[in-house]
């Protein structure tokens, strides 16, 4: 059972409460077969998005997923430096607040923000991506679309490929995955790999070829440009063709290797085009997951139970 | 003046100082004369008049029972914010000073990173004349560079002419190795030590916390510890090679405290202090994004705060000193990016030292006082108070076994930042006695 007020992370998230997600996710993905891809469950509820980071998929996933579900919606979005100069963030969301709203959606720059609103609102906090912190719906849709594909999460082997030091979709895959029994690699250059992350229970590479016969699953995770000028890898070239994974690194693996990729993709840089666009990836069947794993969680947030229609 | 048996306990804030005044059955700890004994004090105009059991039926004056009660020579607290000029909404020289009485201390030493900075003789002159007339004497640091920018040497002759007691540029590390090695070598001409912020910034840019499991479980971007040990090994050999006097600001890492260790062993003339925030807590206090626990340097490791109070014990790290940084309410109620560093430390000071220092065995009542009250003093080449007949009364009083929780509302510091409101602590201030002025404590 999923009975939380918030979700904040998927640190500390139990083995049944991932399982009722998805379970409930599943119904979802259903309803969005149907005709009419419309339910009642959010009616009067108001919910407003919070952005304080440029996003475009995760914003437009829940906006999609509370439209479904027929909750009333307020979108903000801001850059969280030009906020810092006037009110603050706690101002805001207070002043929000104020109008009478239920939940709220909260993407943000600094770890912790979701943390920070739960602690002074009284409405539900979906954490849509703090900082390098977490980014718990978006782990949550990446282990749906395994266990629909791979019918399991427990014994598999799931890698977690490139940037991990600023990955908020690296930890929350980590704390659920672990938490459902996968093995979790993570490989990347040492210098994008965080200090003492094996105490999570990872295992660490730095070879993508070592890796290859192990896996089921890569996630592969965009790698941002600004790295580069923190001197923490010298070139992208460098970087695909040591780390980026492309069609030839993949025929070397005797079984078929799932590829995801959380978006926005750098095509040539992490992830070659005809891999992206090949018959293992499931990376646009992420993006509709995504919605029905978002649903779920405003449903059970809401205080659904098991049980929809 | 007749005898009044007196109720200490019911004493809040400032006293009118007896002409006469006995304290009688006080432990009196005074770490240089190695004294330790259960005895009555004569305090007379000010001054230490006598030591040795007096009758007190038969005293001329005031009498206070303090019984239980430690008294010390006056505490110096070598590291404080006071936020005066520039940011008087978050501290005052006047309510840092009280800040600072109502913790046990009778002195303390502020950083010079104002608005102006302390870099000229004005600045200087201008905290003397107010703080002139405050129980808690207040000795500005002055900055090593001008408007704090490590670039050229302040004026730090006329400076310390003018009252500086150490040169410092505390929060913005002197990145220049060349400027730092002219001041150790300027400084010499005047003896004065230069206090080092010791933070290699090209290893901690947009860091929140200490690098490790924590910073990387909470995606907060770490401060690595070599980033301090690289700064800390570099000033020791500039001081070496110069003969200049180092010291060494809010020391926070395993790897600092062995590089002063050895540094002592071969006579380099390096002191060094810690905070009782860093000896007490780790970064595993972060957890749930607190920002009373963003600090600089940042709370560190079990390993680290382990090598701390070793350091502690073995007389590698001379000095306890707050890094008081009081901050204002709405500034640290932000997300924890835009969370300012610091927190106030006046008001907890002696409860973190006694619960953590004392209680748990690792240091004697001598060895705490003489890291509060003797080698702060000594670490800027002065005399530290005495408790002695015929020297000033500069007395710090305080209940070691009081145990008391902290509430947060009852600091006279203008600002409340800390993380350890509602902490249980053993040992509290009782009253402060300095410049003719006594203060009981509002705790």
């Amino acid at each position: 059972m999923f009975s939380r007020k918030h979700l904040l992370g998927l640190d500390g998230v139990a083995q049944e409460e991932i399982i009722s997600i998805l379970d409930t996710a599943r119904s979802f993905r259903e309803v969005l077969e149907r005709p009419i891809k419309r339910l009642p469950t959010l009616q009067g509820k108001t919910v407003v998005n919070l952005f304080y980071e440029p996003s475009t998929r995760t914003r437009i996933s829940f906006e999609l997923a509370e439209k479904r579900l027929s909750a009333d919606i307020v979108n903000f979005s801001a850059s969280a430096s030009s906020v810092k100069k006037g009110e603050t963030l706690i101002d805001t969301v207070r002043n929000i607040e104020a109008m009478k709203i239920d939940m709220v959606v909260v993407r943000h720059s600094s770890p912790g923000a979701a943390h920070l609103l739960a602690r002074v609102l009284n409405a539900h906090i979906i954490n849509a991506g703090d900082g390098g912190h977490e980014h718990p719906t978006q782990a949550l849709l990446d282990m749906f679309t395994i266990r629909e594909k791979k019918g399991r999460l427990d014994q598999l082997t799931v890698a977690l490929v490139g940037d991990i030091s600023h990955s908020r979709v690296a930890m929350s895959n980590i704390y659920g995955l672990r938490t459902m029994g996968a093995r979790v690699l993570v490989c990347g250059p040492s210098t994008l790999i965080p200090r003492h992350i094996e105490w999570l229970g990872v295992e660490v590479y730095h070879n993508i070829d070592e890796i290859i016969e192990q896996v089921d699953v890569m996630n592969i995770l965009r790698l941002q440009l600004e790295r580069q000028r923190r001197g923490l890898f010298p070139s992208l070239r460098e970087y695909h063709n040591y780390f980026g994974i492309t069609r030839e690194r993949l025929e070397r693996a005797t079984r078929p290797i799932l590829i995801m990729h959380p978006g926005p993709m750098n095509r040539g840089v992490e992830i070659s085009s005809d891999v992206a666009d090949s018959e293992h990836s499931v990376i646009l069947e992420q993006v509709t997951n995504g919605l029905a794993v978002r649903m779920a969680i405003l449903y059970l947030l809401a205080g659904g139970k098991s049980e929809i229609h | 003046m007749k005898f009044t048996k007196t109720a200490i306990i019911s004493r809040k804030g400032f006293q009118p100082l007896p002409e006469r005044l006995l304290l009688k059955n006080a432990r009196l700890v005074d770490p240089v004369a190695q004294m330790d004994e259960t005895t009555d004090l004569v305090l007379e105009d000010g001054r230490i008049a006598s030591l040795g059991p007096i009758d007190a039926q038969g005293f001329q004056g005031e009498v206070l029972d303090l019984s239980g009660k430690i008294v010390s020579p006056g505490w110096m607290d070598l590291h404080v914010h006071l936020r005066e000029p520039g940011r008087e909404d978050e501290e005052t020289i006047e309510s840092g000073s009280l800040a600072a009485a109502n913790g046990g201390f009778t002195a303390l030493c502020c950083m010079p990173n104002t608005d102006p900075p302390i870099d000229s003789q004005e600045i200087i002159q201008y905290i003397k004349d107010r703080s002139a007339d405050l129980l808690v004497a207040v000795h500005p640091i002055a900055a090593i560079t001008k408007k704090r920018e490590g670039k050229e040497l302040s004026e730090i002759l006329e400076l310390v002419e003018q009252g500086a007691v150490a040169i410092s540029d505390d929060g913005s590390p002197v990145m220049n190795a060349e400027v730092m090695r002219r001041a150790l070598e300027y400084t010499k001409m005047v003896g004065v030590p230069v206090i080092g912020h010791e933070e290699d910034v090209t290893m901690t840019d947009g860091a929140q916390i200490n690098e490790g499991f924590v910073s990387t479980c909470l995606g907060l971007r770490g401060w690595p510890t070599v980033a301090e040990d690289v700064m800390v090994a570099r000033d020791i050999l500039l001081a070496e090679y110069t003969g200049g006097r180092f010291h060494v600001a809010h020391i926070s890492s395993e790897g600092a405290v062995e590089l002063v260790r050895q540094a002592k062993a071969r006579g380099v003339q390096v002191t060094a202090e810690v905070t009782p925030h860093h000896f007490t807590l780790t970064d595993e206090a972060v957890r749930g994004y607190d920002t009373n626990t963003k600090i600089n340097p940042p709370l560190r490791s079990e390993e680290d705060r382990q090598a701390l109070l070793q350091g502690l014990v073995d007389g590698t790290i001379d000095v306890i000193a707050t890094d008081h940084a009081p901050h204002a309410f709405e500034e640290k109620e932000a997300e924890y990016i835009y969370a300012p560093f610091g927190i106030v430390g006046l008001e907890t000071a002696l409860g973190l030292c006694v619960t953590e220092l004392v209680q748990t065995g690792l240091l004697s009542w001598t060895q705490l006082i003489e890291k509060l009250a003797v080698n702060p003093y000594r670490a800027l080449g002065l005399e530290p108070p005495r408790i002695k007949p015929g020297h000033p009364a500069n007395l710090t009083i305080f209940d070691p076994e009081a145990q008391w929780e902290v509430n947060p509302a009852r600091f006279l510091s203008k600002s409340r930042n800390t993380p350890f409101g509602e902490k249980k602590l053993t040992g509290k201030p009782l009253a402060v006695i300095n410049q003719g002025k006594m203060f009981f404590s509002t705790l």
